[in-house]
């Protein structure tokens, strides 16, 4: 019987020449990552245990990220228990307040995952590698440490679920969009345990920018990984960021998937999810006319500079709804960088954003943007769990940049090609 | 053998409720455990007793990879966590700090709230001494059994390690 892609990966990576769907196995991992929330319980854990050194510092990476630059005390102490652990173990990709950004927008920026990597994060969108092609999946604490110790983790081998898709976007419909109708599609756990693989001559069109909030997502389906194959516009985006050498694997023709979905990009318009599960999706124009208090253009999911020149492109020469808050997040020191070169950040700023330096910030409702009972937030996020922006009683509801900046000026959920 | 009280929640409780991202500024178990299933019931942490049983529906634990909600539910006192099924992180993050997890859809849907319950771990059999219904939950694989018996990941890991098999 044929392997997944995935398969693929992890056999090669645990020495073995095939696995199936259910096995029990150890994989060497190309990458170990924490942030700045997961890493602190990781270094005591490491420490609690008696270990004295990590398994290569040049395959860990430490990004200071979550509630950056630190919203409090406790948030302080965080870092600085990561950072210390950082240079008395000379980890090699260490980023800190000014040099870092969101993870998984920065990672792949730095050239740090190639294809074919098996990559593991105690950060659950560290799925978001599987654009590249690469075997990256969520992990906790634990499974963190015991990667740096040993340079490996255990997994349980993933069945797998083919996502065909056809045609091409048009319009204001996006990445986004995709994975939202796929999460509706679905449900938050129709993917559970799987992996979810990416194929069909609809993936030529994805930009990369596209595969990777695609990628990031998959986890709210709660799949195991989302990996797209290797083309390119793969090799494109790879070169002059990795110069090591790497492998793109294929699914063998007779791989066995459990379920198949057809996707046509063609049909797609822009789409919500309403409060409170990735799941709850309607399309734009269903729910336009609901009023926000907040936008945020932003995070691991949409925070990448096609996402910012999308959201500026509706927000130039317009002006941010009275009453509504927006805040645009670049993803990285480089996307800001992009911003401000290109005139973005002089957009937001003439429409009446607030243009913030990178943080994962008001996604988790740690900071820069936490909201208070009865609000409602418009988002391009990945959550819209209860409470997840701040209080119990505040709402919010995801989309697109597109949908999110049409929504800012509106001041109520828009479809952009209404505005 | 494992005995308590139940606490019953719904399909897909996510990591946000389990513990709320305005507490993950500390990785302090004892800290987070206060706080422990808030913002989904309120008096969780004041109403629960040591050794009490909390049984879900299907997705326990979805969100977030954050091991601070196993970590909270198991320094609060819960001695295992039922469920219909886990969210895979929710799942591995338990078995690597040691909190007992059972899948099992048939007690996950009948075992009521305030039900007490006896659980076996070595067998995987769950009883309600409240109704006498017995159930049975999927076993272990002898691997994550091993890393179970031997008290988590990294104690599993340091006793190969000193064994000089890493």
């Amino acid at each position: 019987m044929g392997m997944t892609m995935t398969q693929k990966i992890l056999a090669a990576h645990a020495g073995l020449p095939s696995v199936k769907a259910g096995d029990l196995i150890e994989a060497n991992l190309d990458l170990v990552l924490g942030n700045d929330v997961t890493t602190p319980v990781a270094v005591n854990v490491f420490r609690g245990a008696g270990f004295h050194r990590v398994f290569d510092r040049e395959k860990i990476a430490i990004v200071l990220d979550h509630y950056t630059p630190c919203k409090d005390i406790k948030s302080a102490q965080l870092c600085k228990t990561a950072r210390e652990f950082a240079h008395e173990y000379g980890i090699t990709h260490f980023y800190d307040v000014g040099q870092a950004g969101i993870e998984h927008a920065l990672l792949p920026e730095k050239g740090l995952v190639a294809p074919g990597d098996v990559v593991v994060g105690a950060d659950s969108h560290t799925c978001t590698y599987g654009a590249q092609g690469a075997f990256s999946t969520g992990i906790g604490s634990t499974d963190m440490a015991a990667g740096m110790v040993s340079g490996k983790n255990w997994f349980k081998v993933p069945a797998a679920i083919r996502v065909e898709l056809t045609g091409s976007l048009h319009g204001w419909v996006s990445g986004k969009d995709v994975i939202l109708h796929l999460i509706g599609l679905i449900g938050v756990d129709g993917a559970l345990y799987k992996s979810i693989e990416f194929t069909g001559p609809g993936v030529a069109s994805l930009t990369m920018d596209d595969r990777f909030t695609i990628s990031n997502m998959a986890i709210e389906a709660g799949g195991k990984n989302g990996i797209f194959p290797v083309d390119d516009r793969t090799r494109e985006y790879l070169q002059g960021r990795v110069d090591r050498p790497w492998t793109a694997y294929e699914a063998d023709p007779d791989a066995e998937y459990e379920r198949t979905v057809t996707i046509d990009l063609d049909s797609l318009v822009s789409t919500v999810s309403l409060p409170h599960l990735p799941s709850n999706t309607r399309t734009a124009r269903e729910v336009a006319g609901m009023k926000v208090d907040q936008a945020v253009i932003g995070s691991c999911t949409n925070g990448r500079i096609s996402d910012l020149r999308v959201a500026a492109s509706i927000l130039k020469g317009r002006q941010v709804a009275e009453g509504v808050r927006c805040i645009v997040i670049p993803a990285t020191q480089a996307i800001y960088l992009q911003c401000v070169k290109e005139g973005l950040a002089e957009i937001f700023v003439n429409a009446g954003c607030a243009f913030s330096t990178p943080t994962c910030g008001p996604c988790l409702g740690g900071h820069m943007g936490c909201m208070c009972e009865g609000e409602r937030a418009i988002s391009t996020t990945n959550r819209n769990f209860v409470g997840r922006m701040g209080h119990v009683q505040s709402e919010v509801v995801l989309a697109s940049p597109a949908v999110a900046a049409a929504t800012a000026v509106k001041g109520v959920i828009t479809d952009p090609e209404d505005l | 053998m494992l005995k308590g009280k139940v606490f019953k929640y719904p399909d897909n409780v996510d990591t946000d409720v389990i513990i709320p991202a305005r507490y993950l500024n500390s990785p302090s178990a004892e800290e987070l455990a206060q706080h422990c299933m808030e913002d989904i019931d309120k008096d969780f942490v004041k109403n629960m007793k040591h050794g009490d049983i909390m049984v879900a529906g299907w997705n326990f634990g979805c969100g977030s990879s954050r091991e601070h909600a196993p970590m909270a539910i198991q320094t609060c006192g819960i001695s295992c966590v039922i469920a219909a099924s886990f969210a895979r992180i929710f799942y591995r993050n338990s078995i690597n700090i040691g909190l007992p997890i059972l899948e099992c859809p048939e007690a996950a849907q009948k075992i009521a709230a305030g039900d007490t319950v006896s659980v076996d771990l070595d067998t995987g059999v769950i009883r309600d001494d409240t109704t006498g219904e017995q159930f049975q939950a999927t076993a272990f694989p002898p691997f994550i059994k091993n890393i179970i018996d031997q008290g988590g990941l990294l104690p599993y890991l340091k006793a190969q390690q000193d064994a000089g098999e890493v």
